[in-house]
């Protein structure tokens, strides 16, 4: 089966008024503007293959969104070619349209004033869904999240989260084969990101959607994801499975060791960076390569009372990513 | 064609119920649209003076109708899309499988028919203060008979059409320069005045009135009124071919800017 989704070369470019502060700065912005070009995507290519859930990994302003804008066919590229569902998104054509969605967290499409229910009603008969048809999905959506007391409710008293739900309702009743999701969870408390998670998963499960998700909570990603894009200043800079992003990012694992008697700092040294160091426990991040050397210095040298060897957590890795950035983006990017 | 009347009279209802969660509101703006009315003591003075070609009950009819049409083809579409680019909230209209006009045209079409109540109400006060509005020449009443209030619905509908037109195509210029609602301020202008709102085009120079006449400018009230009001507004085909013809220039001109347009959307805020 040939990729849902294609990007090759993708390329945004966009002009930016500049403007100094305080007066001075609004003078010369109305006599004189300047105006800087912002490389927002520098020719990204990927495939996302249907079904699959892809995890969309980047620091603010890595140019996520404006890749999930080209790829929804809200903002055309400057150069590079997107194709989804086998059509070129900005065409805006009424197949596409009728196969996809995007939802932006904090960003809403159900009129605020009226009842959600209303704003279905506009969403079922403008994707030529009959009354029945959108009765039933509005019913299955509103029962996998939770939402069938809320319906009847103004958008507008609806608490942040339902709202999302709410909007994931909108986004969805089309049942599209495509789901842009920008940061769906952001903002929501822990069991209202849960029941999200487990919606899209059962979601996905049950159509067979493909998904492309970015969001800041890694358990998002872990819970939902078996692959990952990793974009940074506009470049690809990882494509590939979640487990490997420790090898790419993290070559090395996490020896925690639980000892007999406390240790100093001194002890530890040429094993390895020590990542905590509290009475009997201590944690060691140790290059892959000298994992076994490492580990048979602790056994030899030290009273262990217990050890472990782990790959280090997710959310580190990733925020050790973008926070090396620079050392990132010398590093060539991997491969497909 | 069923699914696209499904579509109009879906939106239409839900836009509907949207305007009347706003009937204090849809009042006042009625309340700041009564400029005609305001102006039709000062020209019923002047018609009394018999310097001018309409007389007294003439101007009184005149301007009672310019009330009933303009509230009945305001436009706000420059300000709503202009909003729309600005927050990014276009972005959400630009999924779906149908052109965000059709939405902007609703709103607009259930406006008007939540103001049906509050403008009947205000229409019947005006009157009530204002006789000679329907007054005949032998002290009898004077009411637009049932063809007439026809055709001046027709005309009203065609001049909320090309008034439509006409502003939304100067919305697309939002797609490059974000606050062009101040281009319709500057337009303002010439629509005060060549439409008919502050004064008929029969107390214009019969020159100046004869060039205005191929501006789309009196179609917009002028000349709806003038139906709805009794009296001359020259030869229909002409009215027709000049609304008709103004009405698929803006149109062609909204298409090209809106593909064109499309291109400078950046979606920001969304």
């Amino acid at each position: 089966m040939p990729p849902i989704v294609t990007v090759a070369g993708l390329t945004k470019h966009y002009q930016v008024a500049e403007k100094a502060p305080g007066l001075a700065g609004a003078l010369a912005h109305f006599f004189r503007r300047r105006y800087k070009a912002v490389l927002a995507v520098k020719g990204i290519t990927f495939a996302i293959e249907p079904g699959e859930i892809v995890g969309f990994l980047g620091p603010n302003g890595a140019g996520k969104t404006t890749v999930l804008k080209m790829l929804s066919g809200l903002v055309h590229p400057t150069a590079g070619t997107v194709r989804v569902a086998d059509r070129v998104p900005f065409a805006r054509e009424k197949q596409l349209l009728m196969s996809i969605t995007l939802v932006m967290g904090g960003k809403q499409q159900l009129i605020w004033d009226l009842p959600a229910r209303d704003s279905y009603r506009i969403n079922a008969a403008v994707y030529e869904l009959d009354d029945a048809t959108a009765a039933t999905r509005v019913a299955a959506l509103a029962s996998m999240l939770d939402m069938a007391a809320n319906l009847d409710k103004p958008v507008r008293k609806l608490s942040l989260g339902e709202r999302m739900k709410a909007e994931l309702i909108a986004a969805l009743l089309h049942h599209p084969k495509v789901l842009f999701l920008d940061e769906p969870t952001l903002g929501l408390d822990v069991n209202a990101q849960a029941t999200i998670r487990t919606f899209l998963a059962e979601y996905c499960r049950s159509t067979g959607a493909t998904i492309l998700l970015t969001s800041h909570y890694m358990a998002d990603i872990t819970a939902l994801c078996q692959r990952v894009l990793v974009i940074d200043q506009g470049v690809l800079r990882y494509d590939g499975s979640l487990a490997g992003i420790h090898e790419r990012f993290a070559p090395y694992r996490e020896v925690s060791i639980e000892l007999a008697r406390p240790i100093d700092r001194a002890q530890l040294a040429g094993m390895g960076e020590i990542e905590s160091l509290e009475g009997r426990s201590a944690k060691l991040l140790v290059d892959r390569s000298k994992l076994t050397q490492v580990v048979a210095r602790v056994m030899g040298e030290l009273e262990v009372t217990d050890l472990t060897v782990s790959d280090p957590p997710i959310e580190q890795v990733i925020a050790k990513v973008f926070k090396d950035g620079a050392t990132a983006a010398a590093a060539p990017p991997a491969a497909p | 064609m069923r699914a696209f009347a499904k579509k109009l009279r879906v939106l239409l209802a839900v836009q509907y119920a949207y305007m009347l969660e706003y009937r204090g509101e849809i009042f006042l703006w009625i309340v700041v649209t009564v400029l005609p009315l305001i102006m039709l003591g000062p020209w019923m003075a002047a018609g009394a003076s018999g310097r001018f070609p309409l007389d007294e009950r003439e101007f009184a009819r005149y301007f009672v109708a310019v009330f009933v049409v303009r509230q009945f083809s305001l436009c706000w579409v420059i300000y709503e899309f202009e909003g729309l680019v600005v927050s990014g909230r276009l972005s959400p209209q630009l999924l779906l499988p149908i052109d965000p006009a059709w939405r902007y045209i609703a709103a607009h079409v259930s406006e008007f028919a939540s103001r049906a109540p509050f403008v009947l109400a205000i229409t019947l006060v005006v009157v009530a203060m204002f006789p000679a509005a329907v007054t005949a020449d032998d002290g009898g009443w004077l009411l637009p008979g049932p063809g007439a209030i026809a055709l001046a619905a027709i005309a009203t509908a065609s001049a909320f059409a090309l008034r439509f037109l006409m502003q939304y195509s100067l919305s697309m210029g939002a797609l490059w320069i974000e606050r062009i609602s101040a281009f319709d301020r500057l337009q303002m202008l010439p629509y005060l005045f060549l439409s008919g709102l502050v004064a008929p085009l029969e107390v214009f120079p019969e020159r100046v009135r004869e060039v205005v006449l191929w501006t789309p400018f009196p179609y917009l009230v002028w000349f709806p009124a003038r139906l709805l009001a009794g009296g001359d507004v020259g030869p229909p085909a002409r009215a027709v071919g000049i609304m008709l013809g103004w009405s698929l220039a803006f149109w062609v001109l909204m298409r090209w800017l809106w593909r064109r347009g499309l291109r400078h959307y950046s979606a920001m805020g969304a």
